[in-house]
């Protein structure tokens, strides 16, 4: 029995279709039950790899699969012990951006999630520790939205702030350092 | 005077402050190996909490792939982990043949083997000499450059790089090796074997060394799949994790090598392990010589690859009958990759690289995921540097094998 099947057997209705792209298979699942699915998938299924964590952006996609939500959260796992990979996939809406968190499951989870909200604002309810990671703290917007400007118009306002504070720094001596590239 | 800038001081020592005392490590920090600052939380001299900043090379190479042809990110990958670009070339060329549907020349994939095996060779080098110099081995630096500077001179004859090489295509490689690249890679693997064992000797029985790396950093292996560590640092826990055997792709497939595992999961048995790869690694690049005569005259490149220049939007040449209304149509747009996804890893020097790549049809990529080793191995340091010595965050930087280029892309 294909692991699709065991996840229909067990979880019926939750599980909301499947696609194949590249002989690879994702599965569509609810994200209400999303920890339940992983739980089982990890515990029972021996995925016990979590090989990647990622958003998709949707706005203003073109391509002949339909897409139902705006975002989409991708898992792709593995399998070690039966050198096997699945893709679960989880839609969400762009009016309510949030997704059960998997860190409790995976703890490499973490990083990725917060990642993830990062650059697509999505946010993942129950992490421990949803902070930004990659970008700054104040930075306006998530970069890998499709609606984020590749460059911004304007000068991002802080970096006034950091220049001025390099030329405070400069009135001090530091150390040897005499002149700058002497 | 000027304000020392590495150190708040919070409130410290004193048994009725019960605040930790926090350092900041970075972002300029010769162990570092790059632009990683760490928030550490200390009581004495041991870590209690430990917090990686990180974002400061940040380039958004994501969102910049997204905005060029398939043709022109590839030139973005090479500065992911800028020690080894031809492994990361080569994770990025197989997952768009994986979309196009294209089958690479064996001729080709024996090149691509013998390159991402030279920069396994010279990463697990760069690794060697900076890991030994930050634990206090100083000898080993030099003699490891020295050979690391060979390779980056046959990287040269290659193909005109030495770092950022960009050497493979989408479809098979730039250049055909020359006689002569065979020659002095003959020369190469005839002498290697004989250099690791002198590096060998010089560090393997050394007390400091020994005392340093230990019985430091152990990782359990159940708990270092969960924590995703891939590559060399999860082999070292004894987990015979290795792409290049679980999903072979290119040539190896065809050649002989074995995976080393170690058996603590200590700093010590990571090094073992890529001790050992190197010496597989050799073994693959030789196998790899023995068969090119056989594959004498072969194009290097798979017909219908796209070109450097490939567009953006493609037009058929012929009439085509129109998707709805069924009547014949000049110039309708066909894809230029056909729309899909998909989820392509190859086993880098540094761990599992994986590249999640979503087509809608057009000559550019509509997202472009990179699963970067070196960043799920940073989020693993604070689990691994908990209730050890400020001294061995140094050894646990070092023995992760990070890259910060490739962290935050």
């Amino acid at each position: 029995m294909s692991v699709v099947e065991k996840l229909r057997e067990r979880f019926g209705t939750a599980i909301l279709g499947e696609e194949v792209s590249c002989d690879q298979i994702s599965v569509y699942v609810d994200r209400e039950v999303l920890p339940e699915i992983m739980r089982f998938l990890h515990d029972e299924l021996d995925f016990k790899h979590l090989a990647d964590l990622c958003g998709v952006d949707y706005l203003g996609w073109k391509g002949k699969r339909q897409k139902k939500e705006r975002f989409e959260v991708v898992y792709n796992l593995y399998s070690i012990s039966r050198k096997e990979p699945l893709r679960i996939k989880v839609s969400v809406p762009e009016e309510d951006p949030r997704v059960p968190s998997v860190t409790s499951i995976w703890q490499v989870a973490n990083w990725f999630e917060r990642e993830c909200y990062d650059m697509f604002g999505i946010r993942f309810e129950g992490h421990p520790d949803l902070r930004r990671l990659l970008m700054p703290e104040n930075w306006p917007g998530h970069p890998l939205r499709k609606d984020h400007p590749l460059e911004l118009e304007e000068e991002w306002p802080e970096y006034e702030k950091l220049r001025e504070k390099a030329r405070e720094l400069s009135r001090y001596e530091w150390g040897d350092r005499r002149v700058r590239g002497g | 005077m000027a304000p020392t800038v590495e150190i708040h001081r919070k409130q410290i020592g004193h048994p009725e402050w019960d605040e930790p005392f926090v350092v900041n490590m970075g972002p300029q920090h010769p162990s570092t190996h790059g632009v990683l600052r760490l928030f550490l939380e200390l009581d004495g001299e041991t870590i209690v909490g430990c917090d990686p900043r990180i974002g400061y090379l940040h380039r958004g190479l994501e969102k910049l792939s997204e905005n060029l042809t398939y043709s022109q990110a590839l030139v973005l990958t090479d500065r992911l982990d800028y020690i080894s670009s031809a492994a990361n070339n080569t994770g990025y060329c197989l997952a768009v043949e994986k979309l196009l549907g294209l089958s690479v020349p064996r001729r080709a994939r024996l090149l691509r083997t013998i390159v991402c095996e030279m920069a396994r060779i010279s990463s697990h080098l760069l690794w060697l000499a900076t890991h030994a110099l930050d634990i206090g081995a100083m000898t080993v630096f030099l003699y490891c450059f020295r050979d690391r500077e060979w390779l980056l001179d046959i990287y040269e004859k290659i193909c005109g790089a030495r770092l950022t090489v960009s050497y493979t295509r989408i479809g098979g490689v730039r250049l055909d090796f020359t006689p002569e690249i065979v020659e002095e890679l003959y020369r190469f693997t005839e002498e290697f074997p004989a250099r690791i064992t002198d590096y060998e000797t010089l560090i393997d029985v050394n007390r400091i060394w020994l005392k340093r790396t230990k019985g430091v950093a152990v990782v359990p292996p159940e708990k270092a799949i969960n924590m995703g560590l891939t590559g060399p640092s999860l082999r070292g826990s004894g987990v015979p994790y290795d792409v290049r055997k679980f999903k072979p792709y290119d040539a190896y497939d065809e050649v002989e090598f074995e995976v080393p595992v170690g058996r603590n999961g200590d700093t010590y048995d990571r090094y073992r392990v890529r001790m050992e790869e190197m010496r597989q690694a050799n073994r693959i690049i030789r196998q790899c010589l023995d068969k090119l005569p056989e594959t004498e005259g072969e194009p290097v490149v798979a017909e219908g690859a796209p070109d450097l220049l490939m567009p953006e939007k493609k037009k058929s040449p012929q009439a085509v009958p129109h998707p709805k209304k069924g009547f014949l149509v000049k110039g309708a747009e066909v894809p230029v990759v056909p729309e899909g996804e998909v989820y392509v890893s190859i086993e880098a020097p540094k761990g599992e690289l994986g590249y999640y790549i979503v087509s809608d049809g057009s000559g550019k990529p509509w997202r472009v995921r990179v699963r970067a080793p070196s960043f799920v191995h940073i989020s693993a340091i604070p689990e691994m540097v908990k209730g050890h010595m400020v001294a061995d965050i140094i050894a646990v930087i070092g023995t992760l094998d990070v890259v910060l280029g490739e962290c935050d892309r």
